[in-house]
């Protein structure tokens, strides 16, 4: 008999928690919200309360100005919410301040990943494997055709070519919360210290990342910059800036974009990118499914992103699952 | 393989051309012999494996993945080959015991339908995720990674610093892997015999005229007839036709290879019969041609049904005689050729060849005037020969001239723009412009005509990049639109009826002659104007 879970409701702009009249990631203004990470299609302004862990609730305000009605809640953390509800967040492994939320109500547990990954990342804790009945799972990259490379392959490519053109720049486009801040961490990793120039959209989210204890290194920003300083350097930009007039200020840049999509060739040939770097903080195929195996869950629920694979993957091994349509999720520039 | 399928990543990413061809050519160049070869005869005519196809890829996958999960896999990538390397369920890191480019061919070249099911695995499984596309690209047939034949040829010119002319007129003499190519180019040894083979040899091209003026006495005046420009060539039993870009273009044209039976190379324009005829008649034209419209409909074709040649049945009008009865005439001047050619029009079928007739003109400014006078469908103006000049390959200032016919023009309004490549890749610089189809003062609409990226200063370009970021009122991915207000004079050869266009109409080479910033926009043309100009 499988569990009943009728005070869990997937609506399209959000899953509702029926008892404690909570949402998750709302995609409108809610009077309570429970938010699993910064990104502006699962986080938004103007929320009566806004519960997520306390790095989320910083990036919220740098954002919205978000700092009235936020309940901070630590990892490992457990909030009482009206109406016999728990919920207790985990790391989720994507970005900073990003977590899973496990609900608990009359017996039954269902976890809210948000986005995940299960890669190692030097800016976010990893993503803790916990037991539930329902696992409501992201499926951003659920084809198999997805297989992130290692990390150090992509750093060695960038490097490797930076190292072939002095005279030029490499101009990475990468996602402003997460991403951009990641990359600059695996250069730094990868023995890469000289300094890294920054675009100005993505200056605010790295001190942030700083303020949180993540060391990023020396950071410069393109507008006080000379052209000339910035051959043979790392630039960073959000990807909207790549074919931008922005980029005209810069010493013949390579573009580069740092994303999953970039695993596909005509994806990356249509955004004009000449280093594609394969690197994602969602979960791949193979991710994807291990994860599910291991959760072990009674029934998977699977969001935004290509759902029918993986529902046929969940078909395949015998495993109870269904596709919930929700609405406002993207994440084409991941 | 490694190599080859970095370049192959390399080429896709790569949008300018210098860095193709410098891709191309530091592989050729480090790269060991055979494997270049095999490499370069992939990028040019693609290799052929008659056990490898696309199917055989999909078979192969269905025995390993899911079909519902390969064809969700399949729709989201857009590629065979590339989803497969992708789905192949093998090391994602190089398993290092990769082949080479020759072993792999070695390989492709002995497998049968009968056990390509266990050797291309066993090939796939020693290949990272990059090596199996490329090498299933390469056992495929279709690289597409954007290099012509004629860019691998430059860059294989360029490489070991040989000309690309002599390189072309080589090449169809020798086959994949084409070792004697490489010996000659990259180790000095003796060129390649191209004596009794139909090959290609590299056309003579011309000059714009523009703004210069020539005697007569020392030039003579032909028409440019607006088909394709082909070369016929005979020899050992075999004709041959050729492309612009030395393609062989035979099959498409199969009445054309029957027609010439006599060791030669010939260079003329091809086009197909018509009832309206371009030119004045003379004693040499046998019949007409049909617009490039007509034409249109014979190219790009493998194979021809019987209906195509004889609706649509093609002959060559002759410019140029290069070799007859085996002597090169290619050293001696123009006069000498076209006696030639007027000697041998008499041994070819009248129906698969005429001449293109000499213009005969007592003064340049009557020649103008012939020209202005001409709005033949099938003339694109006049071609002006130096009496005395040889036949060489490519352009070469003094020679020939090409004096196309004045465009015709239209006032367009702006109504797309996308982004361009390459060094124009921050600018708005490809746009799409539009008609009105009625009165515009009586609620009218625009209906789009025609796209141009060229005709424009860097100057004008960077305004024209403001102007459409000022006035964009919708955006659909990369295209912007603007609203309705500048006013563009767009030059163009000549318009056709075409069911692909919701105008209903297609312009040939159309470019912005002017940008008419001070013109509003309801004063631009009409749909109407421009159905006037077709000539179908």
């Amino acid at each position: 008999m499988p569990a009943n879970f009728s005070w869990i409701r997937p609506e399209p702009w959000g899953i509702h928690v029926v008892p404690a009249d909570c949402w998750i990631d709302p995609a409108r203004e809610v009077p309570h919200a429970l938010v699993t990470h910064g990104h502006a299609d699962h986080a938004r302004g103007g929320h009566g309360q806004t519960v997520a862990t306390p790095a989320t609730l910083a990036i919220m305000d740098l954002r919205y100005n978000t700092r009235e009605g936020a309940v901070p809640v630590d990892y490992g953390e457990t909030i009482r919410l009206p109406g016999g509800v728990d919920a207790t967040y985990l790391p989720a492994g994507h970005v900073l301040g990003s977590a899973q939320i496990l609900l608990e109500h009359a017996g039954e547990r269902v976890i809210v990943t948000g986005d995940y990954k299960r890669r190692p990342d030097p800016t976010c804790p990893p993503f803790q494997v916990t037991p539930c009945d329902v696992f409501i799972t992201e499926a951003t990259f659920g084809l198999p055709v997805f297989t992130h490379p290692p990390i150090e392959g992509e750093m060695a490519k960038l490097l490797a070519r930076l190292a072939d053109h002095p005279e030029r720049c490499i101009l990475v486009g990468a996602y402003a919360l997460g991403k951009a801040q990641r990359v600059i961490a695996e250069l730094r990793r990868a023995g890469h210290h000289a300094p890294i120039y920054l675009h100005g959209a993505l200056e605010r989210m790295c001190r942030l990342y700083e303020e949180w204890g993540i060391d990023l290194g020396e950071l410069r920003l393109v507008s006080d910059a000379k052209k000339d300083e910035m051959r043979g350097s790392v630039v960073m930009s959000p990807p909207s800036a790549l074919n931008d007039r922005w980029s005209r200020r810069l010493p013949d840049p390579i573009t580069a974009m740092a994303s999953g999509w970039m695993r596909v060739r005509q994806r990356a040939r249509q955004r004009g990118v000449e280093l594609p770097l394969v690197i994602s903080d969602h979960a791949d195929w193979p991710e994807l499914t291990r994860t599910i195996e291991e959760v072990n869950p009674a029934e998977s629920w699977i969001t935004h992103g290509r759902e029918e694979a993986l529902l046929r993957w969940c078909q395949l091994h015998q495993r109870r699952a269904r596709a919930l349509a929700l609405v406002g999720y993207e994440d084409e520039d991941d | 393989m490694e190599e080859f399928a970095a370049l192959v990543d390399a080429l896709v990413y790569t949008t300018s051309r210098n860095a193709k061809l410098q891709l191309v050519a530091d592989y050729l160049r480090t790269t060991p012999d055979p494997d270049r070869g095999w490499a370069l005869a992939a990028l040019t005519e693609g290799l052929d494996f008659p056990a490898v196809k696309s199917s055989t890829i999909r078979n192969l996958l269905h025995d390993r993945v899911d079909p519902v999960l390969w064809s969700l896999s399949r729709d989201f990538v857009g590629d065979t080959a590339e989803t497969a390397s992708l789905l192949w369920p093998g090391p994602l890191t190089r398993p290092g015991n990769a082949p080479t480019v020759s072993e792999a061919v070695d390989h492709l070249r002995l497998m049968t339908r009968a056990n390509v099911g266990v050797e291309l695995p066993r090939l796939l499984d020693r290949l990272d995720a990059d090596g199996r596309y490329a090498l299933l690209k390469l056992a495929t047939g279709a690289m597409r990674v954007g290099v012509s034949a004629r860019l691998a040829k430059t860059a294989f010119a360029q490489a070991f610093g040989v000309s690309v002319d002599e390189v072309e007129e080589y090449w169809h003499a020798l086959q994949s892997p084409y070792t004697a190519l490489f010996d000659w180019a990259a180790n000095g040894a003796p060129p390649p015999d191209t004596g009794a083979l139909p090959l290609f040899r590299p056309f003579m091209l011309a000059h714009p005229l523009e703004d210069l003026q020539v005697d007569l006495a020392d030039y003579v005046a032909e028409w440019k007839w607006d088909g394709i420009r082909v070369q016929l060539a005979h020899a050992g039993g075999e004709t041959r036709l050729y492309s612009r870009s030395g393609d062989d273009i035979t099959a498409t044209f199969p009445e054309m290879a029957d027609a010439l039976t006599i060791p030669a190379v010939l260079d003329g324009e091809l086009l197909v019969r018509g009832s309206h005829q371009g030119g004045e008649a003379n004693e040499l034209n046998q019949g007409g041609a049909a617009s490039f419209n007509a034409l249109q409909q014979r190219l790009g074709r493998k194979s021809v049904t019987a209906k195509m040649l004889s609706e649509y049945p093609a002959f060559v009008r002759l410019y140029d005689v290069l070799l007859l009865d085996g002597e090169d005439l290619r050293e001696r001047p123009w006069t000498e050729r076209r006696a030639a050619l007027e000697g041998l029009l008499p041994r070819l079928p009248g129906d698969r060849f005429d001449l293109s007739a000499v213009v005969t003109a007592d003064h340049f400014t009557d020649l103008a005037t012939i020209r202005k006078g001409t709005r033949d469908e099938a003339i694109e103006g006049l071609m002006l020969k130096r009496r005395d000049s040889p036949y060489v390959a490519g352009r070469r200032t003094g020679l020939w001239y090409k004096w196309k016919r004045d465009p015709l023009l239209v006032d367009c309004v702006l109504m797309y723009a996308q982004r361009g490549n390459g060094r124009r890749s921050s600018f708005y610089s490809d746009y799409t412009f539009g008609c009105w189809d009625g009165d515009p003062d009586q609620g009218a609409e625009l209906l789009p005509v025609g796209k141009a990226y060229s005709g424009f200063t860097d100057e004008e370009l960077k305004r024209l990049d403001r102007h459409v970021r000022q006035n964009t009122v919708n955006r659909f991915g990369p295209v912007r639109e603007t609203d309705r207000s500048l006013v563009f004079e767009v030059a163009f050869d000549s318009v056709h009826a075409s069911k692909r266009h919701k105008s209903g109409l297609a312009m040939r080479f159309p470019r912005i002659h002017r940008v008419r910033w001070d013109k509003p926009a309801h004063e631009a043309d009409r749909i109407a104007t421009l159905l006037a100009m077709v000539q179908d």
